[in-house]
């Protein structure tokens, strides 16, 4: 079919990239929730504060993330080669890309906390105010449940471009199904290698796609 | 239990500053239903904001139960705050949370044990009458119902003072009225201060005992619903109440009468609106009289009657009338 031939494929190599894929996931997705929630969380407070003081640390926090954000990838790699090697030892393979998969997605999951935290209707943090609430009680309480819906989305959207970060990440060695892919399938021109790596990697998205999807159905209370 | 001293509330800064509130006192008593009243803009939402400092005074000193919240750190206000409940217009409640979480809310706020709360809140629930609903969302119920929760919500944590903003001006008539009732329900069972803010002088005759109509960031009239209500003297009193009485009371005012006539207005209050007094009096002094318009009706649970007549007869005689009737109890105005 199409001049291809599946039955020379390495099945095992194949199993141990989609591994990877799935570990350098996990483990980026965990630290880029854990790291850009709170920062989320700390960009709204400050954008709503009149404190003078707050203001400028939300200027700053959101110059930072702008720049984050507006690095591409594959750059972002690179340039935080140095780092990476600091925080982990090394700067290649499944290890080696999970600073910078956090590094590069959790600003932007930071900006989407933040715009799903604007939509919490004003009246209901000012009831809990009213009823004697400290700020980290409406946070925990009140804020985040009531964002729910629009976190898991946005938890949704980033894990998907996480997704396609790992792959961005096998140009310089990061190991997974997007290194195979451009290893054998670019370089080699081993066209099946390639097939079946981009088709794991598009059910993979649809499968967190789905799971996500429905999680915000469940809570959305609307 | 209120007392609003020199209170201003500026928005805004230099060019675009609005002063909502101008230099306002107010004092509220202990165990009252009090209204306050006034046109959209007129400040009303600041003025019940600034009771509990979700709205900070410019200027000025807010007491409550013998305590300046101006004075109080962020704790103190916190805990301060717990004592005073509050209801919304749009209700406010958890999206996120059943009727029975958001009732028990305040009480997970303040700590309280997990079998305690569970008695309290059904015991809320019961109050409201919304045991039924116990495990449904809000958005699952009536407006009335959403402010059955907020208003549960508000009672939890046993507060002194309740303040309303609008509690029922997203609601029909109807569901209006049976929230009014609670309200007052409450207000006498737990002895507890409402505070309460509206539009609409039916919310302030039904239940409230005293009334200040707020205009341009001040208070301007205040005092006994009755005296307010029966004897407005600020021109915007007067429009909300004659938004009330409509134009009959107008069309009467255009009744022909001559210099054998006067054109009155009498005002029975409690009892006497269902005694015979004029007819009694008229017959006795021989003046004839023309009934122009009328209403009887209840300012919470007083009765009234107000009517507009038109007196016919010697001058010597109808003011002869006047003086009667005023003596028998009656509030005599002359309108011509
Ligand atoms: N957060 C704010 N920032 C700036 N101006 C405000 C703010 N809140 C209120 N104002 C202004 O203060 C004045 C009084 O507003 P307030 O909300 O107290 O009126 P209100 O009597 O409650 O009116 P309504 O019946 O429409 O609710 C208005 O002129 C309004 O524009
Ligand atoms: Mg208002």
């Amino acid at each position: 079919m199409w001049g291809l031939d599946f039955s020379t494929l390495d099945w095992n190599e194949i199993g141990v990239a989609s591994l990877d894929t799935l570990k350098m996931l996990g483990a980026s997705a965990v630290f880029t929730l854990i790291l850009g929630l709170p920062l989320g969380v700390l960009l709204y407070q400050t954008s709503r504060s009149t404190n003078g003081w707050a203001r400028t640390v939300y200027t700053i926090l959101s110059v930072i993330v702008n720049i984050l954000r507006s690095v591409p990838f594959i750059i972002l790699i690179l340039a935080l080669i140095p780092l990476t090697v600091a925080i982990v030892g090394v700067s290649f393979g499944v290890l080696g890309t999970i600073p910078p998969l956090v590094i590069g997605a959790a600003p932007f999951f930071a900006r989407l906390v933040e715009t799903s935290l604007r939509e919490v209707d004003r009246g209901v943090l000012e009831a809990a105010q009213s009823m004697g609430a400290s700020t980290w009680q409406v946070i925990m309480k009140v804020l985040l449940p009531e964002a729910r819906p629009g976190l898991l989305a946005g938890v949704t959207i980033t894990v998907v471009t996480l997704v396609s970060y790992t792959a961005m990440s096998g140009m310089v060695g990061g190991g997974g199904l997007g290194d195979l892919a451009i290893r054998y399938g670019y370089y080699r021109y081993q066209k099946e290698v390639m097939i079946i790596s981009v088709l794991a990697m598009i059910i993979l998205v649809q499968v967190l796609q789905m799971a996500g999807d429905r999680l915000v159905k469940h809570f959305t209370r609307k | 239990m209120i007392e609003l001293k020199q209170v201003t509330k500026k928005y805004g800064k230099g060019a675009k500053t609005t002063e909502a509130l101008s230099g306002l006192d107010l004092t509220i008593r202990k165990g009252e239903i009090f209204g306050v009243i006034g046109h959209s803009g007129a400040g009303k939402s600041t003025l019940i904001r600034c009771m509990n400092l979700l709205e900070r005074p410019t200027s000025g000193e807010v007491w409550v139960d013998g305590v300046d919240l101006t004075k109080l750190n962020k704790q103190q206000l916190q805990s301060k705050r717990r004592g005073i409940g509050m209801i919304f217009q749009h209700f406010n409640l958890l999206s996120s949370a059943t009727v029975y979480d958001n009732i028990a809310f305040p009480l997970r706020l303040a700590h309280m044990g997990k079998e305690e709360i569970e008695a309290k809140v059904n015991d809320l629930l019961h109050l409201v009458g919304l045991e039924v609903h116990r495990d449904k969302y809000p958005a699952q119920l009536s407006g009335g119902q959403k402010q059955r929760v907020g208003i549960a919500r508000a009672l939890a944590s046993d507060p002194q003072v309740l303040l309303c903003d609008e509690a029922t001006s997203a609601l029909d008539p109807q569901t209006t009225d049976s929230i009014l009732r609670l309200l007052l329900d409450i207000n006498e069972k737990f002895h507890l201060t409402i505070v309460l803010i509206t539009h609409e002088m039916h919310v302030i005759q039904s239940i409230c005992d005293r009334v200040a109509v707020i205009h341009q960031g001040g208070i301007v009239e205040q005092g006994a619903v009755t005296e307010v209500f029966l004897k407005p003297q600020h021109p915007v009193t007067r429009e909300f109440i004659l938004g009330q009485a409509g134009e009959s009371a107008q069309l009467a005012l255009q009744a022909p009468h001559d210099g054998s006539s006067r054109l009155c207005k009498l005002t029975f209050l409690g009892e006497k609106t269902y005694d015979s007094i004029l007819s009694r009096t008229a017959r006795e002094s021989g003046v004839d009289f023309a009934i122009l318009q009328g209403t009887i009706s209840k300012i919470k649970d007083i009765p009234y009657g107000q009517l507009i007549v038109r007196l016919e007869g010697e001058p010597g005689q109808i003011e002869q009338t006047i003086n009667k009737v005023t003596s028998e109890g009656l509030d005599v105005e002359v309108l011509d």
